[in-house]
């Protein structure tokens, strides 16, 4: 048999994490709660991903996360059919799976979890994409319930002090909002406790991700891309903390034994964008037979960006800040500032980038920011055109092609 | 030494042998249903062709979107890689390559060893390519073969779309019912391909001298109207078609 790639060989894959049985009892308990939360007298939010939850913890309403329900709909490849779902509903093809399955799964409660649990109230903030505000709109009206929508405006080039003011003023009616509907006080003691724990948390994770700095790297982004789910559902507990203190103690055993995610890790990638959530497998053996490790992306580390912009401010001054900087609400110039120091801290030879066909904010740009990493940094970038929910847009063929090509050209 | 190279393409299948650094042959057939056996059919005429024995190779490659089902290949390459090498022993003052077969159009910026630096390839459509120019001859009951000859002839190109293959053949459909000539219609096609061609070029950059492989080369039309858009003169490749199949057997020499 032909092949320019070494075969899959199951007796040199590296040990398991071991961390991932508690992660999935954790994320089990963590949807039978939501699912439950009438039964136990409590409140169910629908956040965005990328939207402030502390508020919500320090509260105890219980957030819950459409996207990560579009993430786990994606991974149990029920993507396509949820999409033409919403298709027949009559929304357009063109707008993000994460979206179109999750309002399917609204109607049809035939996703991996049997639908999400209802929400009492709705948390929309416009940081990561004008998709949410559309999308929780619609929720609002289906389920008839109150939404809140935090508007971060984009960075450009600094975080302005008229946009502090502006955003932390929304912090406060954000607030004023959940104590209404949820007919309590906020308690800001409890308020600055589950703040501290967010801060806690996401620096671990950053931790985490940073263990693959070193050569070779004892996980890879297609490990981090399960391991996320904590810090965006359970940001500012202490069972995040907890679970990510655990994660990160045998990352580092992993290290002092010298066990590897890639058996003979020789190239090391950057990816950019979303995961392409039904081929996670099939990417990840891909890179692993040309000896390459995914050892950074820009996605996961979105969450854990908090640590460095706390400064002298409050919990709450802080918040504003980190939710507007996100990675994908800032100017190219400034991305490319962190890509190039992802770049080198990873010691990274490579960098893939997925033109998510879902996800617009994330994606436009993305040829001129490979334009300026070849050109200032000199390292090679792919381009492969997918989508993260929805596999009909998936041509595996195509993609096989262009990374074996690119895996050429790095070597050569 | 011998080396040979077998490109499977989605349309064609293309052999070449390498004897110490000379090309030694090439044959070229329709790929078909089997492109395991096309790439074996296509190997055998040649060695009938050239008398060369089998045994006589040293070392085969593959390449092609069928590389993986040559099973009696040593080794698969990526037609990017290929058609770089290709180009370089054509003609080694090449820095850029345009390859436009039956269902893929690339482009490939290449070093002064023939060394890809950057490419890029159609996203999942077949406007652009050599399968477009397929259908809009259908509809235009012409020989595909006569496509450049006839855009010669245009006054003023049709304004077709890049978009879509299907919706580009309703176009030309509704230009037919309109009385649009022939030449202008073919050349309108030329412009579309290479409109779509021209800007996956230009996103990589475009480093002359460039030269054309692939199928969609034999049609002066397109060439034309891609030396235009992309403002560069463009070198034929005199083995357009089997570029992808001489840089695959160039590279199985480098593998001694």
């Amino acid at each position: 048999m032909a092949d320019n790639q070494k075969k899959h060989d199951p007796a040199k894959k590296a040990p398991k994490i071991q961390a991932v049985s508690r992660m999935k009892e954790i994320m089990t308990n963590y949807y039978i709660d939501a699912k439950t939360a009438r039964e136990q007298g409590k409140k169910v939010a629908w956040i965005t991903s990328g939207g402030p939850v502390e508020p919500l913890i320090a509260m105890d309403v219980i957030p819950v996360y459409p996207e990560n329900h579009g993430a786990m709909i994606g991974a149990s490849k029920m993507g396509a059919q949820l999409c033409e779902k919403a298709e027949e509903m009559g929304y357009s093809r063109d707008l993000c799976s994460y979206a179109r399955a999750d309002i399917a799964d609204s109607v049809q409660k035939t996703g991996p979890i049997g639908g999400l649990p209802e929400p009492d109230m709705l948390v929309c903030c416009n940081n990561i994409c004008g998709t949410v505000l559309k999308w929780y709109e619609t929720a609002a009206r289906y389920y008839k319930v109150p939404l809140f929508i935090l508007d971060t405006p984009f960075v450009h080039t600094e975080f302005s002090d008229s946009a502090r003011k502006y955003v932390l003023s929304q912090i406060y009616e954000y607030i004023a909002f959940l104590e209404t509907h949820c007919g309590t006080k906020m308690n800001y003691d409890r308020m600055e406790e589950v703040g501290r724990l967010s801060v806690e948390g996401t620096g671990l994770w950053q931790a985490v991700l940073d263990t693959c700095a070193h050569r070779p790297a004892p996980m890879t982004a297609f490990d981090a891309f399960f391991h996320l789910a904590l810090i965006v559902t359970l940001r500012g507990t202490r069972t995040a903390v907890d679970y990510y203190r655990q994660l990160l103690d045998e990352l580092n055993q992993r290290i002092a034994d010298g066990v590897s995610m890639v058996p003979d890790e020789k190239y090391r990638l950057l990816w950019d964008n979303l995961p392409v959530w039904y081929k996670t497998r099939w990417l990840s053996e891909k890179f692993a037979a040309h000896d390459a490790a995914l050892v950074a992306d820009t996605y996961t580390s979105a969450w854990s960006g908090m640590l460095p912009d706390m400064g002298g401010q409050t919990f709450l001054e802080a918040m504003a800040e980190t939710y507007t900087k996100v990675y994908i609400n800032i100017s190219i110039d400034r991305m490319f500032d962190i890509v190039a120091n992802m770049i080198e801290k990873y010691q990274v030879d490579g960098m893939v980038m997925h033109s998510n066909r879902s996800c617009k904010p994330y994606s436009l740009g993305q040829y001129d920011l490979r334009q300026m990493i070849m050109d200032r940094l000199g390292v090679p970038t792919l381009i492969i055109e997918a989508d993260m929910v929805d596999e009909r847009a998936f041509s595996e063929s195509q993609i096989d092609t262009r990374i074996d090509a690119f895996m050429e050209t790095l070597k050569s | 030494m011998i080396t040979a190279g077998i490109d499977i393409g989605s349309i064609t299948a293309k052999a070449a042998l390498i004897r110490d650094g000379k090309l030694a042959g090439t044959s070229l057939q329709f790929t078909g249903y089997h492109a395991a056996k096309a790439g074996n059919a296509v190997l055998e005429t040649l060695l009938d062709r050239t008398g060369i024995r089998r045994d006589d190779i040293d070392i085969i490659v593959s390449t092609g979107y069928g590389r993986n089902s040559v099973d009696f290949a040593d080794k698969a390459v990526t037609e990017i890689t290929c058609h770089g090498a290709g180009a370089h022993f054509i003609d080694p003052e090449i820095r850029f390559v345009v390859d436009v077969g039956g269902q893929d159009s690339k482009v490939i910026k290449i070093d002064g060893t023939g060394k890809v630096i950057d490419f890029a390839m159609n996203d999942k459509c077949a406007a652009g390519t050599g399968r477009f120019l397929e259908v809009m001859a259908r509809a235009l009951e012409a020989d595909l073969d006569d496509f450049g000859r006839i855009s010669a002839e245009a006054d003023a190109p049709a304004a077709i779309s890049s978009i879509c293959t299907v919706f580009a053949e309703s176009e030309v459909i509704s230009l037919i019912s309109r009385g649009e000539s022939r030449q202008n219609m073919i050349a309108g096609i030329h412009e579309s391909v290479a409109s779509r061609i021209s800007a996956m070029a230009r996103r990589v950059g475009v480093t002359p001298p460039v030269m054309m492989t692939g199928g969609v080369a034999r049609n002066q039309g397109v060439v034309r109207a891609l030396e235009s858009r992309m403002d560069a003169e463009i070198r034929v490749s005199p083995h357009a078609q089997l570029n992808g199949a001489i840089g695959a057997a160039l590279l199985a020499a480098r593998m001694q």
